[in-house]
């Protein structure tokens, strides 16, 4: 029982009228593990989690949590979630510290008990300070903090978490991040969807990339970097500015394993970034700039989503 | 059948973690309370005016063969408004803003609560608070002389069954709601039948069509309800208006909470 997957879902498919939002995915989360969904907005990651979340009910396919049905079971399975939506959905009318009390009353705890889990959580994420003021002034962070210690209310098995640190100043994110990390230490199972490739590096040990309500890759970032990508990567500009870049990109061919001309510079993915310097100046290319880096998820993102625009 | 499956089985512990998310509300500071208090003084403020001022000028009425002071026979209609306006304050402007707005019951349905239980905590709760005012306005009658105590207990469990049709009904139409526009729409229906519902003038004074126009609505079923009870007459017709009340209440809340289903669970 313990070592069953926590999620299982064999071609999970959700439908809107004529909108496919998500086309058949497989997929499979372990007990304790980070596990997020990568994508462009309206690649199916935010249906993915509502229906894993059980307030979404699928078109088709099998969906089980926790050895639950998520269709029949739908109250059972959504006792052990936390949920922490896209959105802030805090509740104005409340103060902070009853926001916490009376979420934690929906899962049948009882009011003292409520009390202290409402206390310890605002400890956990440094609002005890804030505990009797209202929702409306907190900042942006705060009210991310709170809706998550909202979600750990029940103490969950499975933590949701859609796009958590979206909107959020590099402070609060990392404050964020080390309080989930925290979570995961001591052994809470996070899924989340993000688009911020640093955020899926640091917090997931594995990932899906999702595309037009597919998976187009899965694995750790590691594992996906050294598939659909190279070690390093080598950024060059030319002083010719934008028009010679096609011509540049052609002289190029066969420096790296792949070539990628953009609008103002070239990618060169190779797997020995000093290597491939050499070989760039000995056919004689004067480029202006040169970066050698390593490869990112970001990388390995745009490679197979493309870089055309989606909204 | 799957509406009536999940109605059996149906959480009292959940419903009543939805009420007191209403509590927890008053207990975060007065603009709640502030809302409550000034739904009270609507009709109290019609009674005085109309039933006591008006009713000076207009002296005895008649009606069924049974005459009274204008005031006793305008009181009782007041009273069932108190409670429509108790119950659809909380079930329109609150519940749509609720749903739409603060996506309160967005959060709520990602724990364990079922739409179901969000609308019959909303209800339960909207009749509290209806039923508060009027206790209120009971009190006020007897202490005026506009009926008497024993009628006024009797009257009471009338006027909670008003609170939940007006309820019922009134979550039913917030989740049919647009946006605000719609709630300049309900609330000139709303008036409507605040004046035409036999309140202010006893309803067979009007054309036959109108007549029947009105015995269709239900402000009308609920005046004549707490009417009969208020006048210490209740006969068959009593049982009728409540019978047609507890219809529009289950029909309500079954409505509302598919709809909220609908709208929320996608």
């Amino acid at each position: 029982m313990a070592d069953q997957p926590l999620i299982v879902a064999r071609g999970l498919v959700k439908r809107f009228g004529d909108f496919t939002a998500v086309d058949g995915i497989d997929l499979e989360v372990a007990r304790g593990e980070a596990f997020g969904f990568l994508g462009p907005n309206g690649a199916g990651k935010s249906s993915t989690m509502r229906m894993i979340g059980c307030v979404s009910v699928p078109t088709a396919g099998e969906l089980r949590i926790l050895g639950m049905d998520a269709v029949r079971d739908g109250p059972r399975i959504r006792a052990r979630l936390g949920v922490c939506p896209q959105l802030d959905n805090l509740d104005p009318d409340l103060t902070v510290r009853e926001n916490l009390v009376t979420y934690a009353r929906y899962f049948g705890l009882s009011r003292a008990e409520s009390r202290r889990r409402a206390d310890e959580l605002l400890d956990f994420v440094q609002l005890s300070d804030r505990a009797n003021g209202k929702v409306e002034p907190l900042s942006g962070g705060m009210k991310r903090r709170l809706t998550i210690a909202r979600a750990m209310v029940n103490e969950p098995d499975l933590v949701l978490l859609d796009e958590p640190t979206t909107g959020l100043d590099p402070q609060a994110r990392h404050l964020l991040w080390e309080r989930l990390f925290r979570l995961k230490q001591q052994g809470v199972t996070l899924v989340l969807t993000t688009h911020y490739m640093d955020e899926a590096e640091q917090l997931c040990d594995r990932l899906v990339v999702m595309d037009g309500g597919r998976i187009v890759a899965e694995g750790s970032p590691r594992s996906l970097i050294e598939t659909y990508s190279t070690a390093e990567v080598v950024e060059l500009r030319f002083p010719d500015g934008l028009e010679g870049i096609a011509g540049h990109a052609a002289a190029l061919a066969g420096v790296g394993k792949r070539v990628d001309p953009l609008p103002d510079r070239v990618l060169v993915y190779v797997d020995d970034g000093d290597a491939a310097l050499a070989e760039v100046q000995r056919r004689g290319l004067a480029p202006s700039s040169v970066l050698v880096r390593r490869s990112t998820l970001e990388d390995v993102f745009l490679h197979l989503t493309g870089r055309t625009l989606v909204d | 059948m799957v509406t009536s499956l999940v109605v059996s089985r149906l959480s009292p512990g959940r419903v009543g973690a939805v009420i007191n998310r209403n509590v927890g509300a008053l207990r975060s500071g007065p603009s709640y309370w502030i809302v409550l208090l000034s739904g009270f003084f609507e009709p109290l403020l019609y009674l005085l005016s109309i039933g006591v001022g008006v009713g000076a000028l207009i002296g005895e009425l008649t009606v069924d063969g049974r005459t009274m002071s204008y005031a006793s026979f305008v009181a009782p209609a007041m009273l069932a408004v108190s409670a429509m306006s108790g119950a659809l304050a909380e079930t329109t402007f609150n519940f749509f803003f609720k749903m739409k707005y603060m996506k309160t019951f967005e959060a709520v349905l990602a724990t364990p609560v079922r739409p179901v239980e969000v609308a019959v905590g909303e209800l339960v709760w909207a009749i509290v608070r209806g039923s508060v005012y009027t206790a209120i306005f009971l009190v006020v009658m007897v202490t005026m002389g506009l009926t008497e105590a024993g009628w006024a207990v009797a009257a009471f469990p009338a006027t909670v069954l008003v609170g939940l049709a007006f309820g019922g009904l009134g979550m039913a139409v917030s989740t049919l709601m647009r946006g605000w526009q719609d709630f300049d729409l309900m609330n000139t229906g709303q008036f409507a039948l605040f004046l035409f519902s036999g309140t202010f003038s006893p309803v067979r004074d009007y054309p036959v069509g109108v007549e029947v126009l009105i015995q269709v609505t239900p402000l009308y079923h609920a005046v004549e309800l707490v009417r009969g009870l208020c006048m210490g007459a209740p006969g068959w017709g009593t049982l009728g208006h409540a019978l047609y009340l507890t219809v529009l209440a289950v029909a309500g809340v079954w409505f509302a909470s598919r709809r909220l289903e609908r709208a929320l669970c996608a």
